[in-house]
């Protein structure tokens, strides 16, 4: 490939007539970017990352500088959440590098491939305490997959393919590359072409034969099977596999929180989210079946609730491409290590066919008509659930969910019934308040043509709203709607059950106000006090073609149901009906 | 119960943080960990001794380890025929006038004194751990000044037909 050089480039002309692939640090990672054909880099410049914003400046790869680099990398999750492929962010040394610390956490809890790199002092100064020094490797190594400091330019070519490659193969995850400012000025030639070869890293993508054959054998001995699907299934885009298994089989299924939109929430065999805030059709297959085929799920706590309780007289199987999920939480009686994608592929061609299982598939049919979950529906104020409805309703079921963390994240999950992949994006694992507009913006680029809805709480989004400043410059236009409560609703939620209803720092009476706080950004915006008036403002929001804001007054005292308490069996759910 | 894992390594920068941080994450304490050339260029190798009773997670951070990028090879050799030894330096208080018995003390354990000063000694051992813990066992009495020890490295043995099980735990008290 010829390289660009940018003009302002500080190579001298003749130095490159003579050999083109000589070429700073700082180009080669722009080269680089070009080789893995990125789209789009998120990041903010300072000091130490100068020579590589230097190469960037006019590159032709879009960057977006969000606002603060905790929103550069939850927008380069939104968008590998979406398209699958590696978020890619840039940030400085010191500050700007530890403003990464929580996405990198989030990314590393919810298998989201990014590359993340980081500025650096110079080598000769690393280790004294110079300027905006800060040992990012250090700090970083529990929450990456990987991680790289570099040493000589000439390594850095294969340092960054290696980078994308380890961040977007086997179980993903998020890859710091950390680049000392004189290396990003040496020189070096620049070669992309050799392939990657990492004798420690080698995942397993093909599965056992003979694990699936036990596979197959357990489920057509099965009298009560229960298919529960996670974020798995997505990441190795297997959701027509699933389909296909579970028609021929007609297996129920049921969904991880992170696992939502693998298996088409309007399908007669699905069960809805299970765990802490699941439906009780979906926690009851799980308390009762025979046969668990966990897909790409690691049996989080908040699915399995209190583990004694799970699954308790089920064949449990897991397949992961992670063989380290295996066993963790949960016995397992057949593992399958590798992708879902062949895993389900193989049992596919094992021939299952329907299993003897009418009575159950009738029994938890019976359950998800008798137990949905439920609100009080209020013609005067509008419901937080009911804004989730109305969204579903008003985009057709088409629109891209993004949330941040709380009460209406759990709504979301609950009230919108995902038929496809690549529509819901939520912090999982970490449950990071402050995710829901940046990975909206990610979502949104990666996604260019879909309704993208920022559903975020009023303690959230203040946590990152600061965002709303790359909506209107890039004209990106996701819809926020903030469902404002006044209050921590999770929080308070948690107190009025379990300590005696003691409002600890959980009630927000002071507010700003939202609908002037967009106009300041010159975003539109609408507040919404009764359903009426939040589904014209959805229309409304809908019709305009950049973004907006509406700011919904729901009810505080508001509760998320039904509930799995912590500590209670996953078949101990209250508020299961009103 | 002490578990001995041998874990091959890509001698990188940082190697050791990744290793030492997942057992950090696990709540394990490291009882000893030895890290050092092999065979080949640029790989080393640990042994890292832990002591753990639950077995699952135990299993679990074998596993942690073998994900991590610069981790080639992990073997928990507890329960194999295995070839262990360390190093002691030990400086006990001994004048003139008992040094002849120091040294036929530590004579059987075909240690050796490589220091003497005015009042005291440096002996150095090499052998099985509990070799060693039977050495300073015996030396304590004298009054110890220092004392040092490399933990053990280990590998399995390559002759099956020696029936030698080495527990790290319940090795025989006598020395080699
Ligand atoms: C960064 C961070 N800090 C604290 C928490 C703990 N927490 C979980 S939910 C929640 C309340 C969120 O309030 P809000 O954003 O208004 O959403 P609501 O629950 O009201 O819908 C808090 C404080 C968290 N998840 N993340
Ligand atoms: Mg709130």
């Amino acid at each position: 490939m010829t390289p660009r050089v940018q003009p302002s480039l500080p190579a001298e002309p003749g130095e490159r007539a003579q050999s083109p692939s000589i070429l700073t640090g700082a180009q080669m990672l722009v080269e680089s970017l070009r080789a893995e054909n990125v789209e789009v880099i998120f990041g903010y410049p300072g000091g130490a990352v100068l020579p590589v914003y230097d190469a960037l400046y006019q590159c032709g790869i879009p960057h977006i500088l969000t606002r603060h680099e905790q929103g550069s990398i939850h927008a380069a999750e939104g968008y590998a959440r979406v398209t699958g492929r590696p978020g890619v962010v840039i940030a400085t040394s010191g500050p700007g590098a530890t403003n990464l610390v929580t996405g990198l956490t989030d990314a590393m809890m919810d298998s989201l491939p990014l590359v993340v790199f980081t500025g650096q002092v110079a080598t000769k100064v690393i280790g004294t305490d110079a300027f905006q020094e800060a040992s990012i490797l250090g700090i970083t190594m529990p929450v990456t997959k990987h991680s790289y400091q570099v040493q000589d330019v000439r390594e850095l070519p294969m340092v960054i393919k290696e980078a994308f490659h380890i961040a977007s193969t086997g179980r993903p995850g998020p890859v710091l590359i950390d680049l000392p400012k004189d290396i990003a000025n040496a020189r070096g030639s620049f070669d992309y072409s050799k392939p990657v070869r990492i004798p420690g890293y080698q995942p397993t993508f093909i599965p056992n034969s003979l694990q699936i054959k036990k596979v197959a054998q357990a489920l057509r001995n099965a009298k009560r099977p229960l298919i529960l699907a996670g974020a798995g299934v997505l990441h190795a885009h297997a959701t027509e596999e699933l389909l296909e298994l579970v028609e021929s089989t007609q297996i129920p299924v049921t969904n991880t929180l992170l696992g939502l939109g693998s298996f088409p929430g309007d399908h007669p065999l699905f069960l809805g989210m299970a765990g802490m805030h699941g439906t009780y059709a979906a926690n009851m297959a799980i308390y009762d079946c025979d046969v668990l085929v966990n897909i790409g799920a690691r049996f989080d706590d908040r699915l399995t609730g209190n583990l004694e309780h799970f699954a308790r007289r089920a064949t449990v199987v897991h397949i992961d491409i992670d063989p380290a999920e295996i066993g963790k939480n949960v016995p397992t009686d057949i593992p399958v290590v590798g992708d879902a994608k062949q895993a389900i592929t193989m049992l596919l061609e094992d021939g299952l066919s329907m299993t003897d299982a009418a009575a159950w598939r009738e029994k938890l049919h019976e359950f998800k008509v008798a137990y949905p979950f439920w609100y009080r529906p209020d013609s005067e104020r509008l419901k937080p659930q009911r804004m989730i409805e109305i969204i579903h309703e008003e985009t057709s079921g088409e629109a891209v969910v993004v949330t941040d963390v709380g009460q209406h994240q759990m709504w979301a999950a609950q009230y919108f019934p995902f038929r496809a992949p690549g529509r819901w994006v939520t912090s999982g694992g970490l449950g990071t308040m402050g995710f829901g507009l940046p990975a909206a913006i990610g979502a949104q680029l990666g996604l260019p043509d879909a309704p993208v809805f920022a559903v975020v709480g009023d303690g959230g989004f203040q946590m990152t709203m600061q965002e709303l400043a790359v909506i209107v410059e890039y004209q990106i236009p996701v819809k926020v709607v903030v469902l404002n409560n006044r209050s921590l609703g999770m929080v308070r939620q948690w107190q009025e059950f379990f300590h005696g209803r003691r409002y600890s720092e959980s009630l927000i009476p002071v507010q700003p106000d939202f609908v002037k706080l967009a106009d300041a950004y010159g975003i539109p915006a609408f507040q919404a006090q009764n359903e009426a008036e939040a589904t014209e403002k959805i229309q409304l929001a809908l019709a305009t073609p950049g973004p907006v804001l509406i700011d919904c007054h729901v009810p505080s005292s508001e509760n998320v149901y039904p509930m799995v308490a912590p500590g209670s069996g996953i078949h101990e759910m209250v508020g299961v009906t009103p | 119960m002490n578990r001995v894992l041998t874990v091959l390594v890509n001698n990188r920068m940082g190697v050791l943080n990744r290793i030492t941080g997942l057992f950090l994450k696990r709540g394990f304490n490291i009882q000893s960990i030895t890290v050092g050339p092999t065979e080949t260029d640029g790989v080393s190798r640990m042994t890292i001794v832990i002591g753990a009773d639950d077995e699952r997670i135990v299993e679990q951070v074998i596993k942690q380890l073998h994900k991590q990028i610069d981790v080639l090879k992990v073997m928990d050799i507890t329960e194999q025929q295995i070839v262990a030894r360390e190093l002691l330096l030990i400086k006990v208080n001994s004048s003139v006038q008992n040094r002849a018995e120091v040294m036929a003390l530590i004579e059987p354990f075909r240690a050796s004194i490589i220091d003497v000063g005015r009042e005291s000694v440096t002996v150095q051992a090499t052998g099985r751990p509990d070799k060693v813990d039977a050495l300073i066992a015996l030396l304590r009495p004298y009054g110890v000044r220092e004392l040092a020890r490399t933990g053990v490295t280990a590998f399995p043995r390559d002759s099956d037909t020696v029936n030698e099980v080495i527990r790290l735990n319940k090795g025989s008290m006598l020395p080699i």
